[in-house]
């Protein structure tokens, strides 16, 4: 079984945030709730850096651990899916996540923020694959057609890289090794407790 | 001869420029593949070196998006699914122990001189209801502040997922609804009984000997004994700790980012398992720890006897006032000294 994961060649994105706009559409995710953006770092100095973001789906998730409800689930291909109908709004999830993944749609109302949504590496949550309810809810799911997240199939410069982990970082470590710089794999430390030599 | 010395010529000058050209590549190439264009770029791990998270600048309005990494998110994580659940279990548990134990040893602490028969006014009906509407509030909101540590591994397994969804959900609301009279009857119970709470010299003594329940004796006290200061002032620093970080926690960046969230929740779940088990002692002395002593808050008058022995000053305060402005439900001791 692959085990999927995200991977942002920081050398190569070039802050056109054609990924935060695909998943936007891909999903019809609400005004107010990012999925994907794009950050950057050092802005309009030497040595900026511009990191495409989103849910890195961690090994040993830490919004699955402190979710007081459970409502979270790692599927066989290592995506981290959660059950709208079972969380709380409660926060929890953000203030745990590493990557500022959980979006809530009411910022307060007495606390009550609203079912969490996040990223889904394009792969629904748990309804019936492709059905009405799980479009509602999660968007669409383009995992169970065969095919990968959007935000990276549509990257210009194919610096967001989604797939099995072993297979992207195999591709990047090629690019490293031609262009003979990178600036390692943002993010994979934290998520999956491992780097890319560089 | 002469053909071949041409020849030679030819091949010498052909292999001089290939030589020349060889040599002359790195001068005349624009971009040395041996040059990093990223080399004064940021890093990573030279940014966690320097700060706990990294941020950016992004281009959507929620300007918590553009932390792009909190490793200290774990740090939370493993309070909140580690540390506080010990201090909460060890804490709680603890003094549950401590409180059976007693309760074996000592059984109920009795008025020893026996019922008088006779009331003596110690809580008024305001008082009461202050105390009972804080009360009220402070075992929902203790109940569904446990649910939200202790739940997941305790209630979610016995009623499955979805039930214990509804629950929650309906405890979350009790949660931030009930934190406004609660907050109240602090502020309140802060105001009416500061009085009687300002620590002094009898306390010490009171302290010394062990108090009414751990020692044998009854050392004199006015209307609070040390005890009940030493409760007082829980619930009012207590209370405010966790009134002023659960607001916080209920209006979520408004005035935080995500590291004061974080802060917020550990001040407001240590200081809230503390109060718990010193609430679980308060309500053990109120109720099966002591005759006499639920009365107070109950019907708001307790026996005479039972005032004498726990609040002998209080008492002859008391008397002394009754005394001269006329006893309505307390009968007129001899050893009352009148007030003038």
């Amino acid at each position: 079984m692959a085990r999927m994961k995200f991977l942002c060649d920081a050398d190569r994105c070039i802050e056109c945030n054609a990924c935060v706009t695909a998943c936007k559409n891909e999903h019809d995710v609400p005004w107010g709730i990012n999925r994907r953006r794009v950050v950057t770092i050092n802005d309009g100095k030497p040595g900026e850096k511009s990191i495409s973001m989103a849910c890195m789906h961690c090994t040993d998730a830490p919004c699955q651990a402190v979710c007081p409800v459970n409502c979270f689930f790692t599927t066989a291909d290592g995506v981290v899916l959660h059950s709208k109908d079972l969380c709380i709004g409660c926060g929890y999830c953000f203030y745990a996540c590493p990557f500022g993944a959980p979006q809530y749609p009411r910022v307060g109302n007495f606390g009550s923020r609203g079912k969490m949504d996040k990223c889904t590496y394009c792969a629904g949550g748990p309804e019936a694959d492709g059905s009405k309810e799980e479009y509602a809810k999660y968007g669409a799911n383009r995992l169970a057609e065969g095919k990968l997240p959007l935000c990276a199939e549509m990257c210009s410069t194919k610096s967001l890289l989604a797939g099995d982990g072993e297979i992207i970082a195999q591709i990047y470590k090629e690019r490293v090794m031609k262009r003979g710089y990178g600036s390692g794999a943002w993010g994979w430390k934290t998520a999956y407790h491992e780097t890319i030599a560089s | 001869m002469m053909i071949f010395s041409t020849k030679f010529h030819v091949i010498v000058g052909a292999l001089t420029l290939l030589v020349m050209a060889l040599g002359a590549q790195p001068v005349s190439a624009q971009q040395p593949t041996s040059v990093n264009p990223q080399a004064s770029a940021v890093k990573e791990e030279q940014l966690f070196q320097e700060l706990n998270r990294i941020s950016g600048r992004c281009t959507i309005p929620d300007q918590k998006a553009c932390t792009i990494e909190q490793p200290a998110g774990r740090d939370w994580r493993h309070f909140h699914q580690v540390t506080l659940r010990w201090i909460g279990g060890v804490v709680i548990i603890g003094i549950l122990a401590v409180l059976i134990v007693f309760y074996l040893r000592r059984g109920m602490v009795k008025i020893e001189s026996g019922r008088s028969g006779r009331t003596i006014v110690r809580f008024n009906g305001f008082e009461r209801f202050v105390h009972w509407m804080t009360a009220t509030c402070f075992v929902i909101l203790a109940l569904s502040g446990l649910n939200i540590t202790f739940g997941k591994p305790l209630l979610l397994p016995l009623i499955g997922p979805e039930s214990f969804t509804a629950w929650s959900q309906w405890a979350k609301y009790a949660h931030n609804y009930l934190s406004f009279p609660f907050t109240l009857g602090v502020i309140l119970i802060f105001l009416m009984w500061i009085a009687g709470n300002i620590p002094n010299k009898v306390d010490i003594d009171w302290f010394k000997r062990g108090g009414g329940m751990v020692g044998h004796d009854h050392p004199p006290a006015f209307r609070f004994n040390a005890g009940q200061k030493a409760i007082y002032w829980i619930v009012v620093l207590g209370g405010g700790a966790v009134a002023v970080s659960g607001y916080v926690l209920m209006f979520p960046f408004y005035e935080t980012d995500i590291h004061s969230m974080q802060i917020a929740e550990v001040v407001h779940a240590i200081v809230a398992v503390l109060f718990v088990a010193a609430m679980l002692g308060h309500i053990y002395i109120g109720t099966i720890g002591m005759e006499g002593a639920f009365e107070a808050m109950g019907s708001g008058t307790v026996d005479v006897n039972w005032a004498r022995e726990h609040h002998s000053l209080w008492v002859e305060e008391e008397m002394a006032r009754t005394g001269r402005t006329g006893p309505n439900k307390t009968q007129r001791q001899p050893t009352a000294t009148p007030a003038e």
